[in-house]
Parts: C-alpha cells; sequence; structure tokens
C-alpha cells in the first residue's frame, strides 16, 4: 500500500470530476486530497464518500489565485507534511501547467496525462497515448520519490462503487512568499461551456461547414444535448474557428463518451485526437471519407441537411 | 537581451506512427522530421523580440540526435543567431531534457533575459519541459501562451485556459514562455536566410558536457503499441433526401438503446 496525496480543484459547488475518477482507481490505498482555498461542503461529501482519510485545505496569502509559483510551494509543504509516495491530479488546464513545477521542485520524475493505471503491490504502472494518441505505451517512474502523475480527465470513468474515508478536513495555513507570475486579470471566453478536454459530448465541424456563421447550426444542436463544439484544423486554419476549438495533434486531445464530426474528413492528425471517444457518429457527403473508419455510426450525407434534423431529433428525447 | 528559444525535432503530424519491432519506441528509420510546430511560434516570437530591442540576440538550443538537424537549421534560416545542440537519442525524458538546456545555456556563457519554448512537443505530448526547466533555473513561467507584449523588462502574457478564457500575467523578465498557436504567424525562412543560415555558429555539446547521465531518468516507456482498433461501425446512406429523416431517427435510437449515451 502507498501513502498518495490527489490535489483536486473545485468547481463552484463541488470538486472536479476528475478527482473522483482518480480516488475510485486508488481505492485500497492510503489516500489524502488536498485543495487550495475554498472547498465547497459538496466537494468535501464527494471526497470523504470516494476514500479520502484527510482532507488539506491549504490557505494563505498568495494563494486567492492561481498561479504556479504560489500553488507548487502551498503543496510541497502539505506534500512534506505528509511524506507521500505519490501525488496526482487531473490532467487539466491548471494541472498540466502546475505539476511539472512541482516535480522539478523535489527533482522527482512525472507521468504525464496517463488514460489508465494500476498501483500493484502500491507501485504505480500507466498507459498514455503518444503522438496524440497514435501509439500507447506503459509509463513508469523511477528516482526520488514522490513520483507525480496527472490523469486525463474522462479516461477512468468514475467508479462503479466506493469505499468511504474518515475525511478529517485539516487547515494548513501555508507561506508562499514571492509571487513574480501572477494573474492580475481573467479575460472571459466566448464559451461558457464545458471546455473540449473535459466535455461529455462534442460535436465538431470541418472544412465543409464552409464559414464561421454555419457553426451556428452546430451550436443549435450543441445546446439541446448539452455538447461543447469543436473543430478540425482545416477549419481554424480557414478562420472558421478560433484554436480554441481544434481538435487534433495541434489542439485537443479529447475523449467525450459522444463525439459528433460534421463535414470533417478524418485526417491522420484529427483521427489522432479524438479517437478515444467512446462513441463517435459521422456525417459526410464523401462515402470514403477516412472519419467513417473510427465511425461507430456514420451518415453519408450533407450535414447542412443532416444537422437539423438531428437536433429535432434530439429534441425529441432530451 | 539574450533571448533562447528550445526547440524539438519531432515527426511530420501526417506521418503514420508504428511501434519498433520490440516496443521500446518507435520506428523512426521512415520518419520526415520538422521542427515541432508550436516551437515555431516560439521562434517567431524571440525574433520579434529582436526586431524590437537592438543589439539582441536569439540563441536556440536543441537537445536531440545529430541524424537529421531540420528544426535547427530552420530556426537559423528563420533569423536566430547561433545555435547550441546537445547531442542525444532522441528518447529522453522530460527531466532530462530541461536539465540539459538548463546545461547548455549555462555553458552558452550568457543570462537569459527571457526564454521561449513551445507550449508541448508533439511527441510525447507531455508539456512538462518549459515548467521543469523554469524551476531548475529559478524562474517564473507562464504557458500555453497565446498573446505577448514587452515593454522595457516588463512583459504582459495572456495564457488560454478552459473555454477559451485567457488569464493575464504581468511580470519582469527572465522568465520562461511557452508559446500556443495565436501568438503570432511564424515566417517562412527565405532563400538569403537558409544561405546565411549554414554560416552561422553551431555548438555541439554532448550530454556529459551539460552533466546528464542516465541516471537522471525519470520515466520508463515500454510496451510501444497500437491502440485497439474499434470494430466496423454502421454506416447509413442518406445522400437521398427522402431517406434523411428515416436514418438521423435511426442513428439517434442507436445511440439511445444500442450506444445507451443519450
Amino acid at each position: 500500500m502507498s501513502k498518495i496525496l490527489v490535489f483536486t480543484e473545485t468547481t463552484d459547488n463541488n470538486v472536479k470530476s476528475v478527482t473522483l475518477e482518480i480516488l475510485g482507481r486508488l481505492a485500497g490505498q492510503d489516500i489524502d486530497v488536498a485543495c487550495i482555498g475554498n472547498l465547497p461542503d459538496e466537494g468535501a461529501k464527494a471526497l470523504t464518500e470516494h476514500g479520502a482519510a484527510n482532507i488539506h485545505k491549504v490557505t494563505g496569502a498568495g494563494l486567492e489565485k492561481y498561479s504556479p509559483e504560489g500553488y507548487s510551494k502551498a503543496l510541497k509543504a502539505v506534500i512534506e507534511k505528509g511524506g507521500y509516495d505519490y501525488v496526482m491530479a487531473g490532467s487539466t488546464s491548471l494541472g498540466k501547467d502546475l505539476f511539472p513545477r512541482l516535480a522539478g521542485i523535489f527533482d522527482a520524475g512525472m507521468a504525464t496525462e496517463v488514460t489508465n493505471f494500476t498501483m500493484d503491490g502500491g507501485t504505480f504502472a500507466g498507459t498514455r497515448p503518444l503522438f496524440a494518441g497514435k501509439v500507447l505505451a506503459k509509463v513508469e517512474i523511477q528516482g526520488p520519490k514522490p513520483h507525480f502523475v496527472t490523469v486525463r480527465p474522462n479516461a477512468l470513468g468514475m467508479p462503479e462503487s466506493t469505499t468511504a474515508g474518515a475525511g478529517n478536513l485539516q487547515d494548513l495555513a501555508a507561506e508562499v512568499g514571492e509571487i513574480r507570475a501572477a494573474i492580475k486579470e481573467i479575460v472571459k471566453g466566448a464559451s461558457e461551456k464545458v471546455d473540449l478536454t473535459e466535455a461529455n459530448i462534442i460535436i465538431s465541424g470541418g472544412r465543409a461547414m464552409k464559414n464561421a456563421e454555419n457553426f451556428k447550426i452546430l451550436e443549435e444542436c450543441a445546446d439541446v444535448i448539452g455538447a461543447t463544439v469543436g473543430a478540425s484544423r482545416a477549419a481554424v486554419d480557414s478562420g472558421f474557428a478560433p484554436h480554441a476549438m481544434q481538435v487534433g495533434q495541434t489542439g485537443k486531445t479529447v475523449a467525450p463518451s459522444l463525439y459528433i464530426a460534421c463535414g470533417i474528413s478524418g485526417a491522420i492528425q484529427h483521427l489522432a485526437g479524438m479517437r478515444t471517444s467512446k462513441v463517435i457518429v459521422a456525417i459526410n457527403t464523401d462515402p470514403d471519407a477516412p472519419i467513417f473508419t473510427k465511425a461507430d455510426y456514420g451518415i453519408v450525407g450533407d450535414l447542412f441537411k443532416i444537422v437539423p434534423i438531428l437536433t429535432e431529433e434530439f429534441k425529441k428525447i432530451m | 537581451m539574450n533571448i533562447f528559444v528550445c526547440v524539438k525535432q519531432v515527426p511530420d503530424t501526417e506521418t503514420k506512427v508504428t511501434p519498433n519491432g520490440d516496443g521500446t519506441f518507435i520506428e523512426t528509420s521512415s520518419i520526415k522530421w520538422i521542427m515541432n510546430p508550436y516551437d515555431e511560434f516560439a521562434v517567431e516570437q524571440a525574433l520579434l523580440l529582436k526586431a524590437a530591442n537592438s543589439g539582441s540576440t536569439v540563441t536556440v538550443l536543441r537537445v536531440g540526435s545529430t541524424q537529421d538537424t531540420e528544426a535547427l537549421r530552420t530556426a537559423l534560416a528563420m533569423g536566430a543567431d547561433e545555435a547550441i545542440l546537445v547531442e542525444s537519442d532522441d528518447n529522453l525524458d522530460s527531466y532530462m531534457i530541461a536539465k540539459s538546456l538548463k546545461g547548455a545555456i549555462e555553458k552558452s556563457g550568457k543570462s537569459p533575459d527571457i526564454l521561449f519554448t513551445g507550449k508541448q512537443a508533439i511527441d510525447d505530448d507531455c508539456l512538462q519541459v518549459p515548467q521543469l526547466l523554469a524551476q531548475m533555473l529559478d524562474l517564473p513561467s507562464v504557458s500555453v501562451v497565446v498573446g505577448f507584449e514587452s515593454n522595457d523588462g516588463l512583459v504582459t502574457l495572456k495564457r488560454e485556459v478552459e473555454g477559451g478564457a485567457l488569464e493575464v500575467y504581468e511580470l519582469s523578465t527572465p522568465v520562461v514562455v511557452a508559446c500556443n498557436k495565436g501568438i503570432n504567424t511564424p515566417r517562412y525562412a527565405s532563400l538569403p536566410g537558409i544561405m546565411k543560415a549554414k554560416k552561422k555558429p553551431l555548438q555541439n555539446l554532448s550530454l556529459g558536457d551539460v552533466g546528464v547521465s542516465a541516471d537522471d531518468r525519470r520515466v520508463k516507456y515500454s510496451n510501444f503499441q497500437l491502440p485497439p482498433e474499434k470494430p466496423p461501425g454502421k454506416k447509413f446512406d442518406a445522400m437521398d433526401e427522402a431517406k434523411q429523416a428515416e436514418v438521423v431517427a435511426e442513428v439517434v435510437q442507436l445511440l439511445r438503446n444500442e450506444a445507451k449515451i443519450i
């Protein structure tokens, strides 16, 4: 059995679901959780239900907003106090930025964005996609402890059953000192929806969308099924959508439950970024488009005709 | 200003990647190598900053094999002044690469005012080196940067996070800036640029020169394999307008009752 710290990010009223996915996979290990700043009651309850023994709530001057230096120093204090073998977190925007710096503080190794892992005998062994998912490899960490791991959201899935932990809330005041790179302001994005990397359903458009205006039909469908809208590189390079919406090797790698590809031919670098989606629907006028080789359900047809009908059909059942 | 750019050489995005015979890495014999696409933004930003600060030099660093030096030659042809190559295998882990870059910077004899990298390399997709390097050099870092402004040692950086929101950082140099698509439009290397690049200084260092050994390995990979192929799906012809409603209704029904996803 290993002693493991899971760092969690919070939402307005809970913890991010990737934390619970990780806790589910760690059942049977000695697990503590750390969060920085406010922890909603629902979140504390969920962490306890999913096996957290201690929940460290870290506060201090300079920790009101995220910063790589402030957060890494705060977690360093928790890690040194607890003597952990492993430190894990979701591979989110924040996790991806923070964890390499934190690993660097300990001169320790880190496995980025694993999609699966085991803890046999208390030792981590993971699987992670490389080359944007064109290949998978087994990843192990060696050298000084603790070892650091980030996990791709939606990859493990929620545990079917859970074993509750003690859930002792521990307040910790951290002195993080000077923070050189600090956030001055946050400019809200165009989309208030769940980010592509965490979305449960994605509907994406390709070059066949013809222009930015036409993405409206995808947005209408997305609103009905609670999806986030994405785009192919061809659509982004043609100026139909911002890069933040790009799915693929030079965009975002996604793993939703449902991916609907509209007018996307399926270039190798796009397929690499979305092939781990659980169910793929493709709509394309070209019956030989490579996207159909990855689709569970392929519709050979004109997206401008098909998508509005799809939206109406979804309305009937949602 | 001493401007540093770190670049990596990676397989072209259109490459079909396959595991090698014993599954210890990928088959590299027939790969077309390119500069990591995100690193092009880093090189461009370095050149823009140099243009705005006369007397600056741009030093490009790369850790990797000598088989092909496409990435460094491209950076020099775009306008970088000099290059340092730390010779190694192409499968070092992030810790070894960051430590090699740190060693190479120290060997250069220049104290960096700013360091640019891509936000990630599209081969191992680890997104670790910029932050690790910053930590090793005790510098601040900002990653996934889509906006850059510089004024008299003060930089304003826009970092893209979930949903396209931007975190705006304002800080003094030196700093490590990991660039994302959107920050600029990389220039193409001109023919005179390519000719000139041949005469620019390129220093070769060994891992030993930069203080890195096999003991520095932190992450071990094995069992490289292709992802499992999906069984073929169901394909419906809806080119005929009369069939569209029927086909869509059937797919939605399958999503609900067979895939149980909606």
